[in-house]
């Protein structure tokens, strides 16, 4: 079939090149040097950053989208609303990239809206108390746009698949809202609950326009863009070994996804 | 009917004003006047429509997802029928494939791409229609297999097929009179879908430097404040359009939103 003579010339092969290509030197021969070099600064740093900020924001959109589906979905909480949620989330979980860091630059940037009005009304500088949109938390905050959403759509099944029943009958045998959390809400939706949250953290950990338009640089994957993009291309080897490190952190992340999906699945029939 | 919890009040409030006031201020943001920030003027509006880089990069991204939708439906539209009408084995096989870019993002990809076609020739490696096209099928690759899978799996393939091929159709005319209408659904949102990510897609482009609609949109951030809040509205304008079309195609089938990796 023409479609996996196309997968393997431009996504197999490619990705092969890369993960043998880690291995071999300028001059031919195989090495391991690329990939001791890996464990150096700057270049651990940056995969560790990377990481961080993946985790940190796949914690924060994950809780915050939990909370936000949850009060959407419950009982009380109009139709509306809901499905209102699901369309935008849908479309925000797309805004990613280089329109979404300027939208941000024109709220919280230096001359943002957000940042005059805090300067204007309250006569706060926020610039002046420690905070920037260009350093990690600012991109964090960036991040959030696309993660919340995203877990709000990943996770919304979930919560459907709590039945009200097992509401009515934990509150019948006595137990308080918080009781029914602890025993019986948490932990149905826990296989789902890490699964997303996995999703968000690779989604993160994949992100390069969204930083690289804020200007941000200690993220792995701005630096393979910077390697390649750069006019001295000293070692195309060297990128390659970059992007296994990217592959292979994504790939335990798939590894580890994939069982919970499993799991997960259980409890939405 | 219960009344509305305090607590979801405040965590849809909190949803609200995080989503909603960056879209307000960089609206507010556009209307500002170049030479005093103050408001209100649509002059950021009228400086992007001027520009020929604009419409030029607007145009250059707009046929290429063009061409990877065409290129993505000839090549995934035959082979997701063939395997769910005869080997149907082969269908966790595609699903595994349709992982795979989520292991291989972008950035990886790329990588791979240059290094694998450098010294190819310059109608391919120099050109957009060629090297960008052939990645952005590959990015399009899972959107497009999880909706045509979906499309397939709610008609009956083989019924249709010997029904047209009882009536004396050859396998093409099977495929483009018979099969086709019937998950056009699912081929349109698999297009939507395949738009809305080549028109966003910055990773790619700006690596291997091709002059796309993301690029010029970067261009103008790094350059002119004021115009570049006018034109990141209208690219999410591009993003509503393409998710909202693919939202209300997709309703009458119960088809789930779903989401990118592209652009980011």
């Amino acid at each position: 079939m023409p479609f996996f003579a196309y997968a393997f010339a431009f996504l197999f092969l490619p990705a092969g090149q890369v993960l043998v290509g880690a291995f071999k030197s300028q001059h031919g021969g195989w090495t391991f040097r690329n990939i001791e070099n890996l464990f150096h600064q700057p270049y651990v740093g940056a995969f560790q950053n990377s990481i961080e900020l993946s985790a940190v924001t796949a914690l924060i959109g994950g809780a915050g989208g939990l909370l936000i589906a949850y009060a959407a979905i419950r009982e009380g909480t109009p139709r509306w609303i809901r499905s209102g949620l699901t369309t935008f989330s849908g479309v925000a979980a797309n805004f990613g990239g280089i329109p979404l860091a300027f939208a941000f630059i024109a709220t919280l940037g230096a001359i943002g809206i957000v940042t005059r009005f805090f300067q204007n009304q309250l006569h706060y500088n926020i610039y002046q108390h420690g905070f920037s949109l260009f350093t990690k938390t600012g991109v964090e905050i960036v991040y959030l746009y696309f993660q919340l959403p995203l877990m709000i759509l990943v996770i919304a099944p979930a919560i459907d698949g709590l039945k009200r029943e097992w509401r009515e009958a934990a509150a019948n045998l006595g137990a308080r809202p918080l009781q029914f959390w602890r025993f019986v809400g948490i932990p149905v939706l826990m296989p789902s609950m890490l699964g997303a949250m996995i999703l968000l953290f690779g989604n993160a950990f994949a992100a390069y326009a969204t930083a690289y338009s804020l200007g941000y640089r200690n993220l792995i994957t701005i630096f393979i863009g910077a390697y390649y993009s750069g006019n001295v291309l000293s070692d195309p080897h060297f990128g390659q070994a970059m992007a296994l490190g990217m592959f292979f952190v994504l790939a335990v992340m798939m590894v580890v996804y994939i069982p919970l999906q499993r799991r997960a699945a259980r409890w939405a029939k | 009917m219960p009344r509305m919890a305090p607590s979801a009040y405040v965590w849809l409030l909190l949803g609200f004003a995080y989503f909603f006031i960056p879209l307000l201020a960089t609206f507010l943001f556009s209307l500002d006047k170049n030479s005093t920030g103050k408001c209100c003027t649509v002059a950021s509006y009228t400086w992007v429509v001027h520009q020929h880089d604009f419409w030029h990069t607007l145009k250059l991204s707009f046929l290429l997802a063009l061409e990877t939708i065409a290129i993505s439906l000839a090549l995934f539209v035959p082979t997701v029928y063939w395997v769910h009408l005869k080997v149907p084995k082969l269908r966790p096989v595609l699903a595994f494939m349709a992982l795979v870019p989520f292991v291989v993002p972008p950035i990886v990809l790329v990588v791979g791409l240059l290094s694998v076609y450098k010294g190819t020739p310059s109608w391919f490696y120099a050109q957009p229609w060629g090297f960008l096209v052939v990645a952005y099928v590959i990015l399009a690759f899972p959107y497009m297999f999880f909706s045509l899978d979906a499309g397939f799996r709610s008609i009956d393939v083989h019924t249709l097929t010997e029904a047209s091929q009882s009536l004396g159709a050859s396998w093409p005319v099977t495929l483009v009179k018979v099969i086709l209408p019937n998950i056009r659904v699912a081929a349109l949102a698999g297009s939507f879908l395949a738009l809305a990510i080549v028109m966003g897609e910055f990773t790619i482009a700006n690596l291997s430097q091709f002059y796309t609609f993301p690029i010029f949109l970067q261009y103008v951030n790094e350059t002119q404040a004021y115009p570049a809040a006018a034109l990141t509205l209208m690219s999410f304008a591009i993003t509503w359009a393409a998710m909202l079309s693919l939202l209300f195609i997709g309703r009458k089938r119960g088809q789930r939103a779903a989401f990118l990796t592209g652009a980011r």
